[in-house]
């Protein structure tokens, strides 16, 4: 069995609250680290440890935190994102939900290494619970002591502000998110500059997921070397969590080493397919990656190993899809969410994602020529890679694997809307 | 100073010079929408994407920056490819009405898609509806289905004007352009975001539906509306005059010059037309027994030459009083000061009016409403002899000190009021008029002769700056409207002087060499932009 990292907060009873989190080492790490470390200490040990960025773009942890400028000009700003939106993601909230301390704690960690002294928490709109979890805990760490002037004693002071959102997925791209958090329409920003010359306020800024920062705690508790040994493969850290949603018998958050295999997470720990069904498809990283077949489950869960395979990590939201699952249907809900969620700033995206959302729903309806898919194909080409941000490619991946690897599941969908309705199948 | 190379055109650029700069400097022709010079990049519309050895994907050419060694092609089929996907995208829930759409003929949708489109549409979805035909302010009417959301008009409002009407709302394919929550676009420049919108959502109240665009022709100019001197554009129609009620001008458009104006211009200025075609003097006339009666223009002249020619020969010059409108050019005022004052040898010539200060701001808008003041002073028509302004000549007229009264283009009663200008004609024994437009002065002068407005005549206006800007003669005047500088000609040599000249171009010449503040300057070096008087220096214009 594998190491329980922050697994063993989520399971413990009434980690939410500050003296039940204390009693499990809670913020001991934070005060060994204002203790005894420098902050480029922190950054190098945090750079060792191979953490990767898991709101999904898998990222060095360590090395995005270097690239905040040293000379001090501005103020820098920590901003820890828990806009989890992804379809498919759900392992933010358990976090913030029920051990909000580990998320502080972290925070405090990361502050301390890029020299922020105000750090805001956005969290999404919808997420009400979790919010209130996120206040309270906030609000237990500053009566004791634990965030504002001199925290623990050591000199070093820092503010932690929780932001809701309003409720927008592109708010979860880190640009967009500064453009919420500034006041204004959640809209990514071109760039370069990147957050870290040009952030929040126009100043320095370290952008970072919940699960990234709340892993800091235990990643200098155990050390770098401790924490990238956890899996097999070193380059890209140790633990991750993993969200398993569909059909499958033990749908759930699985904390597991990111060298563990895709079928070992699906049928060793998530129970199998339920229904004793056949496994059809499977999302790996949220509803953006690109869907893999039945047939390409023996890959590793960490980031290089998925990117190798053709589809990403992203968020960890893994989403099975059993023998049963029309596939059109299951693309037409895909596009249907980036068309809801395009922001329309450009124009591949805010276009091109309705377009495609519009014939799949016709095909869908039963409307279908085998054109389509072919216009499908195109209509994605022409979205991907000439958008401001990445939701243009998220919405173009969907489409341009299910009709790759599935091919003849809309075609015989096409065809047999098109029978006389007692011969359809 | 990195280098690049473009097309296989290398360039040396400027640190920070964007792609879309250098191809500018190249004259290499990239597509855009939310590109505006004159406003921040927003990077939106993905229509100038280009193809960037080394990246995958393409770059926008609007907000990449050069780097040394860039090599850029954009006629790649990477390019091309990217480029036509866009516009398929921009088109897809385009209502594409462009046979009832207003900005057909000069549209970047129509443009583009003849030079980068050229596909048969595979859009076979419904369209989104939204709404058609709002009006959003006085001058300005919205269309949100034709729109692309370059949000050029968001920019200008917040970015130039600073009063922020506009706003995207809504997300994704429903995202539209519209005004705030009890806002309209009134500013005093909103006629410009009808100039910026490159598609056919944001058109002109003032001239929808008036005149088909390919119909126009174009003229450059100079605003007269006031002293800023803003570079224009007239539009007319001459072709079709069943289409604007046989008015020739059919708009007023801004021409870039960035000493003056940049790109933009007030609406004051832009819909101050209708004076060109409408309430025009077309014919001489006089007043014989309490009667006007229209008379040749060559007897107009006549008749005020021989007063001008009895005067002199009885010494009585100095019982003649001029006034002049600083609307002249400076071609005009030059003469009427080398006839009346160095010929003629009169000391009462003035063109300086303490007039009503209209409107300003701290950007375009001036409150000296005339195009020409600072002419009118440079050469010397204003407080030029022993009368301290137009006013003080007019009180001395009716204190009775002029027997003859000509005004070029004065309008007394407009300035001064209706008691004045009865005042003046119990005194003298001719009131003269010679100018465009109909007034009460016109309607009670003696004598009138027509002359030109500022759209039909060559010559130049001397902005508040100092910066001397070339007009040019859009359309024939109308009627037997002439000149100014053409009716002192005409007077010079019914009267036996010498003041004659073949067009504005050798009076101008003439300025510059008897004029310190002139010297130097020619048409030619006046180009389209316009120079500064060698009395000025150059850093008062910004």
């Amino acid at each position: 069995m594998t190491e329980k990292l922050i697994t063993k907060y989520l399971e413990l009873t009434d980690a939410n609250k500050i003296d039940v989190f204390e009693s499990k080492d809670g913020y001991s790490r934070i005060q060994k680290v204002l203790k005894e470390l420098k902050p480029e200490e922190v950054v190098d040990e945090v750079k060792k440890s191979n953490l990767r960025g898991l709101g999904g773009a898998g990222f060095s942890t360590g090395m995005k935190w270097s690239f905040i400028p040293k000379d001090g000009k501005k103020p820098v700003y920590l901003v820890c994102n828990c806009d989890e939106a992804e379809p498919g993601t759900f392992k933010d909230r358990h976090i913030v939900t029920s051990t909000p301390h580990l998320l502080l704690e972290g925070m405090m960690i990361a502050a301390f290494a890029v020299n922020a002294h105000k750090a805001y928490i956005f969290i999404r709109g919808e997420y009400e619970r979790p919010y209130e979890r996120l206040a309270k805990a906030v609000e237990e760490a500053y009566a004791k002591g634990y965030l504002g002037k001199n925290i623990f004693g050591s000199g070093y002071d820092l503010d932690i502000v929780v932001h809701q959102g309003a409720g927008a997925y592109i708010c979860g791209e880190e640009s967009a998110l500064l453009e919420a958090l500034e006041g204004k329409k959640g809209w990514p920003r071109l760039k370069p500059p990147f957050p870290a010359v040009v952030g929040l306020f126009g100043c320095p800024t370290v952008i970072n997921n919940v699960e990234t920062l709340s892993y800091l705690p235990l990643v200098m508790q155990g050390g770098a070397d401790w924490f990238s040994k956890l899996a097999g493969e070193e380059k890209s850290g140790g633990t991750r969590l993993f969200c398993v949603s569909g059909h499958v018998n033990k749908p759930g958050i699985y904390e597991l080493p990111v060298d563990t295999t895709l079928r070992s997470l699906i049928y060793d720990h998530a129970g199998g397919i339920r229904g004793g069904k056949q496994l059809k498809a499977v999302v790996p990283g949220g509803i953006s990656a690109p869907i893999l077949s039945a047939e390409e489950i023996d890959v590793k869960m960490d980031f290089d190993s998925l990117r190798a395979a053709g589809t990403m990590a992203g968020s960890g939201g893994v989403m099975v899809m059993d023998e049963d699952t029309n596939m059109v249907e299951a693309l037409m809900v895909a596009s249907r969410f980036f068309a809801h969620e395009s922001c329309g700033q450009c124009s591949p995206c805010r276009e091109g994602s309705a377009w495609l959302y519009k014939i799949v729903k016709r095909i869908n309806e039963g409307e279908g020529r085998v054109e389509d898919l072919d216009s499908m194909l195109s209509i994605a080409g022409n979205i991907s890679g000439t958008t401001i941000c990445a939701l243009g490619d998220a919405a173009a991946m969907p489409v341009t694997s299910y009709i790759k690897k599935f091919r003849s599941d809309f075609e015989d969908y096409i065809s047999d809307c098109h029978l006389p309705v007692e011969t359809q199948s | 100073m990195p280098k690049v190379t473009i097309d296989g055109h290398e360039i040396e650029v400027s640190q920070g010079t964007t792609i879309m700069q250098a191809t500018k400097q190249l004259a290499i022709e990239v597509p855009y929408y939310c590109w505006h010079p004159g406003l921040s990049v927003a990077g939106n519309c993905r229509m100038c994407l280009v193809d960037v050895e080394g990246p995958p994907k393409p770059q926008i050419a609007c907000y990449t920056q050069v780097t040394e060694g860039m090599v850029v092609h954009t006629q790649s089929e990477k390019a091309k490819k990217a480029r036509k996907g866009t516009l398929e995208f921009l088109l897809s829930n385009h209502p594409l009405d462009c046979p009832v759409c207003d900005q057909a003929g000069e549209c970047d949708l129509q443009n583009f898609y003849m030079d980068h489109g050229q596909y048969d549409s595979r859009f076979d979805e419904q369209k989104h509806k939204k709404k058609k035909a709002q009006p959003v302010g006085e001058n300005v009417m919205l269309d949100q289905e034709r729109c692309v959301l370059c949000s050029r008009c968001v920019r200008f409002c917040d970015e130039i004007t600073g009063t922020g009407e506009l706003g995207i709302v809504n997300r994704g394919s429903h995202e539209e352009i519209t005004v705030f929550p009890g806002k309209e676009v009134n500013n005093a420049y909103s006629g410009n975001v009808v100039d910026i919108c490159p598609v056919g959502a944001l058109t002109d109240r003032d001239f929808r539906f008036k005149c088909r665009v390919w119909y126009l022709s174009s003229q450059d100019s100079v605003c007269p509306g006031c002293s800023q001197g803003c570079n224009i554009r007239i539009d007319s129609n001459l072709s079709r005059p069943q289409h604007g009620e046989g008015e020739r001008v059919m708009r007023l458009k801004p021409r870039e010059n960035l000493n003056v104006n940049d790109y933009w211009m007030c609406d004051e200025g832009r819909y101050n037309y209708n004076f060109i075609d409408r309430n025009r003097i077309q014919t001489a006339s006089r007043v014989k027994e309490g009667v006007v009666e229209e008379i040749l223009f060559e007897d107009a002249v006549d008749s005020l030459a021989s007063v001008l020619g009895d005067a002199v020969r009885e010494q009585r010059h100095g019982r003649i009083g001029v006034l002049v409108s600083t609307q002249l050019t400076n071609e005009d005022l030059f003469f009427v000061k080398k006839f009346f004052k160095t010929n003629l040898g009169m000391d009462a010539v003035e063109s300086r009016f303490s007039f009503p200060e209209g409107s300003s701001d701290d950007f375009l808008i001036k409150a000296d409403k005339s195009p020409n003041t600072a002419g009118a002073q440079a050469l010397e028509v204003i407080a030029s002899g022993t009368y301290q302004s137009g006013e003080d000549l007019i009180d001395k007229t009716i204190a009775g000190e002029f027997d003859v009264l000509i005004s070029f283009g004065v309008d007394i009663d407009g300035l001064l009021g209706k008691e004045k200008l009865d005042a003046i004609l119990e005194k003298v024994t001719l009131l003269a008029y010679v100018g465009s437009n109909h007034n009460e002065t016109s309607k009670k002068a003696q004598l009138v002769i027509p002359s030109t407005v500022y759209a039909e005549k060559d010559g130049t206006f001397t902005n508040v700056h100092g910066r001397v800007q070339r007009i040019w003669p859009a359309f024939p005047p109308l009627g037997q409207a002439r000149p100014e500088w053409q009716i002192i000609c005409d007077l010079s040599e019914k009267t036996g002087f010498s003041v004659s000249a073949d067009d504005a171009e050798s009076i101008f010449s003439e300025i510059t060499q008897t004029v310190s503040s002139f010297q130097g300057l020619s048409y030619e070096k006046l180009g389209k932009e316009g120079s500064l008087l060698s009395t000025v220096k150059e850093t008062v214009e910004k």
